[in-house]
């Protein structure tokens, strides 16, 4: 029997990469759910399957509205990814190791070929968040001329999900090591955080105190996690009504 | 007077115990091989010819478009990524547990009405698992590389993942597949030699093979009984661990109206109510339409059978509010949005229509026992708690997928492509059967004959009583 002191112990010694997202400055206009798609190859899927349910986005933003017209409230908008658990549901159920724990960065790792697709994953995470490939979607032109060499491209039948833009840590990281140096706090940023045009998602290390991360999630305070009474653990701290 | 009374008594259990109306054995014998080996009629040859249109459309077809075109095709979406496929395979599981239930924890509690029909429920374990089988293959995206799920030898040491419930699921199916076969050719094995000592030609060389020499000497039948006793008991566990472990695949989840410690008896009552229901449409379909059948399959079956229903409905029914109340208690708040979208929800009229076919009419109508040893009734009966029960899976794995803890994803499912090959799973079910009727003797004539044996009339003073002997 694992005591919730030791997963918090665990997680605080080892969670590595993080996000805090800033709501109350998100405009949910959307950039950083186009500049994800392009960066990560994510597929066009069209305006009939993404109407039923099946769009193929890592990120998405989330409006809800609170009460009954007229008198209706809108919430902040909510950008919601793959939260990188420390502990995930997704990872256990799936019967082919598609989906496994990156001890050396912290993060959940999905690997395209060896997925057959059960789809456990995906009814087992908690957010929501994972896309599969329900078919061989067309991408029309200009899409197919805009391909990021780094990443690779999925065919129907894999599940996929927010990687953190693990190439562009992978980059760095190989920078850095060919400049016999450690990765520098802001060197590169996810995909998602380097779009939006008002700095709500922040990217970088939680394990460091100095990183801007830290600095902001220790400035704004009363920070969220999303669904934590799961004990999921996630890398994402949310922050609202400052 | 009173010769004529004991007279009438008799006859009287004559004609309603099948245990206690001998024939002679060679006259059994010939019944049952006519019935197997009998020139069909049209009426076979235009069941096998539109069960085998269907199936070459709803099943090979139409399998093949969705492997083609992908997922896409089906219904599945977000947040419902399981859908009918997942609902077929839990149903047809389910099915295959009535045969287990009819032939190994029967005949371990020596029921003696079980005797004609063990084989009808044995093949229905067989037929019904292939089908299951078959859906849980369609509902993966990339089914050409399902070998990864095994655990085999590779030169990137990959192996499957022993954590994830779906893994248990593939051993626990494939372990009651195989020994269930197993099971359905042991006490075959007889019927196979008195077949293959009354054929010719292309049959004669089939059952030579399956009957492996059998001759019905003292010392094959002490083997085989020894065998047959084994695999009974072996067998019981083996069926109640799949429907368990069928249900993990939803126990074990983090879902709201899916983590339920209930779910393991739930999913095992709910697979023998809609077996014991499939157990009796095909036997009245059998007495039905094969000839002799009237003299092995009689009322009292459908009366036994029609009391097993009856008791499992009323089981069900209790597991279904246990499992309401237990998730309703643990007070949470998505789980309590779920269980008013089921009855409240646009699917609600599915939920009281489960209720009305699996709870009300079953008792509504087996706790009369004429009504319940009238085959057409009590098979109607049967028909409409297997569309509960389907009704039942589809509530658990769509709708209650529909409610998460992600509002903004929330989604009602709409079936596409699922539903033909579900069709075409049930046209393959029931070919197989038609086509079984012509190779394997429908009844086990050596348990019939070896239950007549056991029993007696004995007179106690007026009084013509019935003995049954202990056999073994």
């Amino acid at each position: 029997m694992i005591k919730l002191e030791e997963v918090k112990m665990s997680a605080e010694e080892t969670g590595k990469w993080g996000m805090v997202i800033d709501q109350d400055i998100c405009t949910g206009c959307q950039a950083c759910v186009a500049a994800c798609a392009m960066e990560n190859n994510i597929t066009f899927v069209g305006e009939k399957d993404s109407g039923y349910g099946r769009s193929m986005h890592w990120i998405r933003i989330e409006r809800f509205w609170e009460g009954e017209y007229p008198e209706v409230k809108m919430t902040p908008n909510q950008p919601m990814m793959c939260q990188q658990c420390g502990s995930a549901p997704c990872e256990p159920v799936c019967p082919a190791f598609a989906t496994v724990h990156s001890q050396a960065e912290q993060l959940n790792l999905q690997v395209y070929n060896r997925c057959v697709g059960t789809r456990y994953c995906a009814n087992n995470c908690p957010y929501q968040v994972r896309s599969f490939n329900w078919r061989d979607y067309e991408r029309p032109e200009p899409l197919p001329n805009q391909f990021n060499p780094d990443v690779t491209v999925r065919r129907r039948g894999v599940m996929e999900k927010c990687t953190f833009c693990i190439q562009r840590i992978h980059k760095a990281q190989d920078k850095a090591k060919s400049e016999g140096r450690e990765v520098v706090d802001g060197e590169f940023t996810t995909a998602c955080a380097q779009a939006c045009p008002a700095n709500a998602i922040t990217f970088g290390r939680v394990d460091d105190p100095e990183s801007l991360v830290s600095q902001l999630a220790k400035r704004r305070g009363h920070g969220v996690k999303h669904l934590e009474e799961l004990g999921t653990l996630p890398s994402v701290t949310y922050f609202k009504g400052g | 007077m009173t010769d004529k009374k004991h007279h009438d008594a008799e006859a009287h259990f004559r004609e309603k115990h099948l245990m206690l109306d001998p024939l002679p054995r060679g006259q059994m014998n010939d019944m049952v091989m006519e019935s197997m080996t009998g020139k069909p009629s049209w009426k076979f040859w235009l069941a096998v010819l539109v069960l085998g249109g269907i199936v070459a459309y709803c099943l090979v077809y139409s399998w093949a478009v969705l492997i083609a075109e992908g997922l896409g095709v089906a219904g599945v979406n977000r947040p419902s990524y399981w859908g009918v496929f997942l609902v077929n395979t839990v149903f047809w599981i389910g099915i295959s547990h009535a045969g287990t239930f009819i032939s190994a924890i029967l005949r371990v509690f020596k029921a003696e009405f079980r005797r004609p029909f063990t084989r009808a429920a044995e093949l229905m374990t067989t037929f019904g698992l292939v089908q299951a089988g078959m859906s849980i293959f369609m509902h993966m995206g990339r089914v050409w590389l399902s070998y990864w799920l095994m655990p085999y030898p590779n030169q990137r040491m990959l192996w499957p993942n022993f954590h994830s419930p779906l893994s248990w699921d593939l051993l626990a199916i494939t372990t009651y597949l195989l020994s269930s076969t197993m099971y359905l050719f042991l006490p075959l094995i007889p019927d196979m030699a008195m077949a293959r000592d009354r054929s010719t030609g292309w049959r004669k060389a089939v059952y030579k093979t399956l009957a492996l020499g059998f001759r019905g000497t003292e010392g094959e039948w002490t083997h085989l009984r020894n065998a047959m006793n084994i695999f009974a008991f072996a067998i019981i566990p083996v069926m109640f661990s799949v429907h368990t472990i069928v249900s993990w695949d939803f126990a074990a989840a983090t879902r709201p109206g899916w983590n339920s410690t209930i779910f393991g008896p739930y999913f095992i009552v709910g697979a023998l109510h809609s077996g014991m229901g499939a157990a009796v449409v095909v036997l009245a379909v059998i007495r039905g339409n094969m000839k002799h059948m009237k003299y092995f399959i009689r009322a009292e079956h459908f009366d036994a059978i029609g009391k097993l229903m009856l008791i499992i409905s009323m089981t069900w029914a209790y597991f279904f509010f246990n499992d309401y109340m237990v998730q309703w208690y643990g007070g949470d708040k998505w789980t309590k949005m779920l269980l008013h979208y089921h009855e409240a929800g646009p699917m609600g009229w599915m939920w009281f229509a489960m209720l009305i076919v699996n709870v009300a009419i079953p008792w509504a109508i087996l706790w009369n026992p004429k009504w319940r040893s009238t085959p057409w009734l009590v098979s109607t009966v049967g028909i409409l708690i297997n569309v509960g029960m389907w009704f039942e899976r589809y509530i658990i794995v769509p709708i209650s997928l529909t409610i998460n803890r992600m509002p903004f994803t929330w989604r009602l499912y709409q079936p596409g492509i699922e539903l033909y090959l579900g069709v075409g799973t049930l046209a393959l079910f029931i070919l197989l059967y038609v086509l079984a009727s012509k190779v394997i003797p429908m009844i086990p004539v050596w348990e019939v004959q070896e239950g007549q044996m056991a029993h007696q009339f004995k007179k106690y003073g007026r009084e013509t009583v019935v003995a049954v002997s202990e056999l073994e």
